[in-house]
């Protein structure tokens, strides 16, 4: 009953601090829409693209491209989260969480689900805008999408804990952007199909078959024309499930915490 | 037994030793004062009587719970004001405080009524619905304080709870911290500031990770505490 208690009043907080910032909602839309409104309208007449699951059709470049965008969101939104974690105020309210009487994997897990409910809320806010911009799903596969959202959320999350436990100093982040943020989102699938991607270099696109965002945005692409795409489902959750256990890991207090100054 | 022991605690930062077998006690309702200059590893101290990292030697035990056995019982009985602030600042008063009290299992009424009962005893009660960011530093303290209770520990840390405060705000919390102890609370209290503690208090000095002395203020300082405190942590280790 108390585990209940603490999940509800963290997501509770999470909510009313996300409410509380307006400017966070804008600025995490800004991003996937200027690559929308700009990137992929300038893009569109370089780049065709043929037909390829699950698209039954001959697709414009700003329709392929929104479930990516959809990833970027809670990639940043993940990564994001990590680096409030690192602020030091951040960290106050973070010791606060982690001296409650419960079990310290089940907090972490508490956090991460209200990352990704955040997360998934900007994403169907920045869907609602693809919409009214003329880029529409299936009404279901707004639907079949939710469950897919989340978890790639949750993966995307997790990877931002992981990362927390690791990262000492707020400059570090810079790091971070480069070697994690940026890798991530241009090797995957994101911006263009694996199959254009091997036209440039084969090795090129089993770095991005081997890429956990990868499979969280072709997840997210099949769901939303109500597919399934087991291979990105399975990756997903298994990368979900080792960034989780090895952020519960990190923050054990047997170790990673304990190398860090208090 | 009830109250806090600190048994043979060693700990290290890397290859650097932050404390060397740290041994004392604290009874049920006693006020002990922990005095150790900036770097004299109360923080770290503080680090490991909260979990959130533990030493492979030693024992601690919190109102007869050991901490690495009963992680959980002993942290349900223990209090925390820890010294940077762990506030919410975007969030009301009100919302602080049972945000806590969730933490802590207390939800519904009770939690409603325990955080109103935290207010008027600070005075607060019409500032609820205030921001925390709205509050001065002595009173952002008090609340910390507050909060700390709300689930009725019987071990109370506090880490310099005094530190950015104007020497009014100072008085008010360190009697406000040894009227607690005069009600039955086991309260450890780090500071570097030697007119925070009184004669009678329970005195531990910790310098450079090591425990110099442990007993009674008075006893130990002599009449003259401060004296003492620079005698002790001024001689070369």
């Amino acid at each position: 009953m108390s585990w209940l208690i603490a999940l509800k009043a963290i997501l509770m907080r999470e909510a009313l601090r996300f409410l509380g910032q307006r400017g966070r909602l804008v600025s995490a839309l800004v991003r996937p829409l200027v690559w929308l409104f700009v990137f992929a309208a300038g893009f569109r007449a370089a780049l065709g693209l043929s037909i390829t699951p699950p698209y039954q059709t001959y697709v414009t470049y700003e329709i392929y491209i929104v479930p990516g965008l959809v990833g970027m969101i809670l990639l940043f939104n993940g990564m994001q989260s990590s680096l409030s974690l690192v602020y030091d105020r951040e960290m106050g309210s973070m010791r606060l969480l982690l001296t409650a009487p419960l079990p310290r994997w089940w907090l972490l897990f508490c956090r991460l689900v209200a990352a990704a409910l955040i997360s998934t809320l900007q994403a169907y806010a920045f869907l609602a805008v693809a919409a009214l911009y003329g880029i529409r799903f299936p009404p279901l596969g707004y639907v079949a999408a939710l469950p897919a959202i989340l978890l790639a959320a949750m993966m995307l999350a997790a990877l931002g804990l992981l990362l927390s436990s690791m990262i000492r100093q707020l400059e570090n982040f810079a790091g971070v952007m480069n070697f994690v943020i940026f890798p991530m989102f241009f090797l995957s699938s994101a911006l263009y199909p694996l199959w254009k991607m091997a036209e440039a270099s084969p090795r090129l696109r089993d770095l991005c078959q081997a890429n956990p965002f990868t499979h969280a945005v072709e997840l997210i692409r099949f769901s939303l024309y109500l597919k399934g795409n087991l291979l990105a489902l399975a990756v997903t959750a298994a990368a979900f499930l080792l960034f989780g256990a090895l952020a519960v890991w990190g923050y054990d207090p047997a170790r990673g915490l304990a190398s860090r100054k208090a | 037994m009830d109250g806090l022991t600190v048994e043979g605690i060693t700990y290290d930062f890397r290859s650097k030793r932050a404390l060397e077998d740290v041994t004392f006690s604290v009874a049920p309702g006693r006020f002990c004062a922990l005095l150790g200059p900036n770097g004299a590893g109360k923080s770290t101290l503080f680090g490991l009587l909260t979990r959130l990292f533990v030493a492979r030697t030693g024992r601690i035990g919190i109102a007869g719970h050991d901490l690495a056995r009963e992680p959980l019982a002993a942290l349900a009985r223990l209090g925390v004001v820890f010294q940077a602030s762990t506030l919410d600042l975007d969030l009301t008063v009100r919302r602080n405080l049972l945000y806590f009290a969730a933490l802590h299992g207390i939800s519904g009424r009770e939690a409603e009524r325990r955080t109103a009962e935290a207010l008027d005893r600070l005075g607060m009660a019409e500032r609820a619905s205030e921001k925390a960011g709205a509050l001065n530093g002595g009173h952002r303290r008090r609340m910390e304080i507050a909060r700390a209770l709300i689930h009725r520990p019987s071990v109370l840390l506090l880490d310099e709870p005094t530190v950015g405060l104007d020497a009014a705000s100072r008085a008010a919390i360190t009697a406000h911290a040894h009227d607690l102890a005069g009600q039955g609370m086991t309260v450890l209290w780090a500071t570097h500031l030697v007119d925070e503690v009184r004669p009678e208090d329970r005195l531990v000095v910790l310098h450079r990770g090591r425990v110099l002395a442990d007993g009674i203020a008075g006893e130990i300082g002599g009449g003259d505490l401060t004296g003492a405190f620079l005698r002790m942590t001024g001689a070369p280790a």
